[in-house]
């Protein structure tokens, strides 16, 4: 075989791997949509469980992920945020810079279920929070703060350093050229990088079952002490832990939390993509 | 508002000491009440206090291991259509799906490998259940595969256009150029890519929970990954909603998380210190 043939069957093989992974997504996505569908009503998105969650709807777990995703919203950003501007406005190379950058690797690659556990000895116990949304949320916050620290940096790093030594010969401090000039010009990107991470907190599971996830609870929650049913620990409970669920529930539940952070996922990369268009610099 | 700032920096440094404080701190009565042999042995039956994590340790590493035999290849072999050989058209379709796929929840990926891929498992192989090793790989593999070609991808990039050119240059094809000049330059990258691929395999507990079929037995002899398997995640996200509070049990699935912390603390730190190494020389290896 002469090496451009090897050239043309090498190339094959690569394309070939490349269809290997994108058909299976495609797959994935594709029948949860279409099986799903059906399942999908108004009576679905806005009604409580009947019938032993048989029947009915899935309100309280729709109701429930929003609030544990606002509730690490509000915990995560300005912490995330915070330690971004850190990172990349104050800090020098120094061992101790070093150390922080470990740590956020590190807590990125902390299992999901350890930060579970991490919330129950906390929050659940330690603190006296109980299982409940205030419980739940601070754990996915601490969670989601290793993406957005690292993405919120890299937006802020992008914004040209003659921005900020334009803002000192006016006389203004370090502050005020943060504050006025670096963060607005990295807002998009730190908006971008806030909504991937809220998304994971979305989507998660094992880090809700034993700090705020219930099973089945009759009306929604009063207040940040209360526990409170979620959309993927309910897609969890519908597809293995009632016997004799229909199908068509399953699919439904799984294509609304499939919606759900894959649109979050969209309006993050619009923003990305549009204000990258539109900046000068 | 400075200071506030300072502290929010160091905020994540106090973060991952707190957690693994807590882990200690609930995890190592464990250590001290149960005798190694019962906690190291191969029997997992805690209502009978055999707490051996044997089977539940050898079975995160068997579904692990082979998750990342299948996304290695797939990974790097995509990644390297990606950056060196793909149409911008194809590029502008598989970037995007790969970040859905990055995108997708585990538990909707765990629900899909139990409804549809088990049973296919079970026909293909002629296994008895389709809830296997196997199954658990398999939806790893793709759940590692974001951050495989990611990584792989910004290594790739990496490697200076003049070694590109230098090798054309020689006389060898582009193909030639990818393997033995390209991929090798970025080989610290890309084991940087597979040892994070690693990390999130190993730590991943919805969509392994809801597919490998959870039974506590050690996975030996030749046959073992087409059989039912139980990781350490597993374990301790069905158990510790059960456990009573302070208890043996509830201690030892805390000693469960210390050692996956202590195991993908490893792995981690062993990726950041190659992309830190090549990042302060400058260099490329």
């Amino acid at each position: 075989m002469n090496r451009h043939a090897a050239q043309r069957a090498g190339f094959a093989v690569l394309a070939l791997a490349a269809l290997v992974v994108v058909i299976p997504i495609l797959f994935v996505v594709g029948t949860i949509v279409a099986r799903g569908t059906g399942a999908i009503s108004w009576e679905f998105l806005t009604a409580m469980p009947r019938d032993g969650m048989k029947a009915g709807g899935i309100f309280p777990a729709v109701v429930g992920t929003l609030l544990l995703t606002l509730g690490t919203a509000l915990a995560a950003i300005p912490v995330g945020v915070g330690g971004a501007i850190y990172l990349s406005e104050y800090a020098r190379d120094n061992r101790l810079t070093r150390s922080i950058r470990l740590a956020i690797v590190n807590l990125a690659g902390i299992p999901s279920v350890v930060y579970g556990l991490f919330g129950l000895g906390l929050f659940v116990l330690f603190l006296h929070f109980g299982t409940s949304i205030l419980a739940g949320s601070l754990t996915l916050a601490i969670m989601t703060l290793p993406i957005i620290i690292s993405t919120a940096e890299e937006a802020l790093r992008a914004v040209p350093t003659e921005f900020r030594t334009v803002s000192a010969s006016l006389g203004g401090t370090q502050w005020q050229a943060v504050r006025y000039i670096v963060l607005p010009q990295a807002l998009p990107g730190i908006i971008t990088g806030v909504i991937l991470g809220l998304l994971r907190a979305a989507g998660e599971t094992a880090p809700i079952l034993f700090t705020v996830a219930a099973f089945f609870l009759p009306s929604l929650p009063h207040s940040v002490f209360d526990q409170t049913m979620a959309l993927p620990y309910h897609l969890y409970v519908v597809s293995t832990q009632v016997p004799g669920m229909p199908l068509k529930i399953q699919f439904g539940t799984a294509l609304v939390l499939l919606i759900l952070v894959l649109s979050m996922n969209v309006v993050a990369t619009t923003i990305r993509s549009y204000f990258r268009r539109r900046r000068q610099w | 508002m400075e200071t506030l700032i300072r502290v929010l920096g160091f905020s994540s440094i106090g973060f991952v000491l707190l957690i693994f404080l807590f882990l200690l701190q609930e995890g190592v009565p464990a250590f001290l009440e149960i005798e190694p042999g019962n906690l190291f042995g191969t029997r997992w039956y805690p209502t009978f206090d055999l707490f051996g994590t044997m089977p539940l340790i050898l079975g995160s590493v068997l579904v692990t291991i082979t998750a990342i035999a299948i996304s290695l290849p797939l990974g790097v072999a995509t990644a390297v259509f990606v950056r060196e050989v793909a149409p911008n058209w194809a590029r502008e379709i598989l970037k995007p799906m790969i970040e859905v796929l990055a995108g997708i929840p585990s538990v909707v990926l765990g629900f899909f490998g139990m409804t549809l891929i088990a049973p296919a498992v079970r026909e293909v192989f002629g296994a008895p259940t389709g809830l296997t090793a196997f199954t658990g790989a398999l939806i790893l593999a793709y759940m590692a595969l974001p951050t495989i070609i990611s990584v792989a991808e910004d290594a790739l990039d990496a490697v200076p256009k003049s070694y590109r050119d230098a090798g054309l240059a020689m006389g060898a094809t582009q193909w030639q150029t990818i393997w033995r000049v390209v991929v090798p330059a970025a080989r610290s990258g890309i084991v940087t890519a597979v040892m994070l691929g690693m990390g999130r395999a190993i730590g991943e507990t919805m969509a392994v929970m809801m597919v490998t079929g959870n039974a506590a037995r050690m996975p030996l002899g030749l046959d073992a990954i087409f059989r039912p398997i139980r990781t350490m995640t597993a374990t301790i996200a069905a158990e510790m909603g059960e456990v009573a509070q302070g208890s043996i049990h509830y201690h030892v699935l805390f000693g469960v998380g210390i050692i996956l912390f202590v195991l993908t603390f490893a792995i981690n730190l062993t990726a950041a210190s190659v992309m830190f190494k090549k990042r302060r020389r400058g260099g490329l290896r």
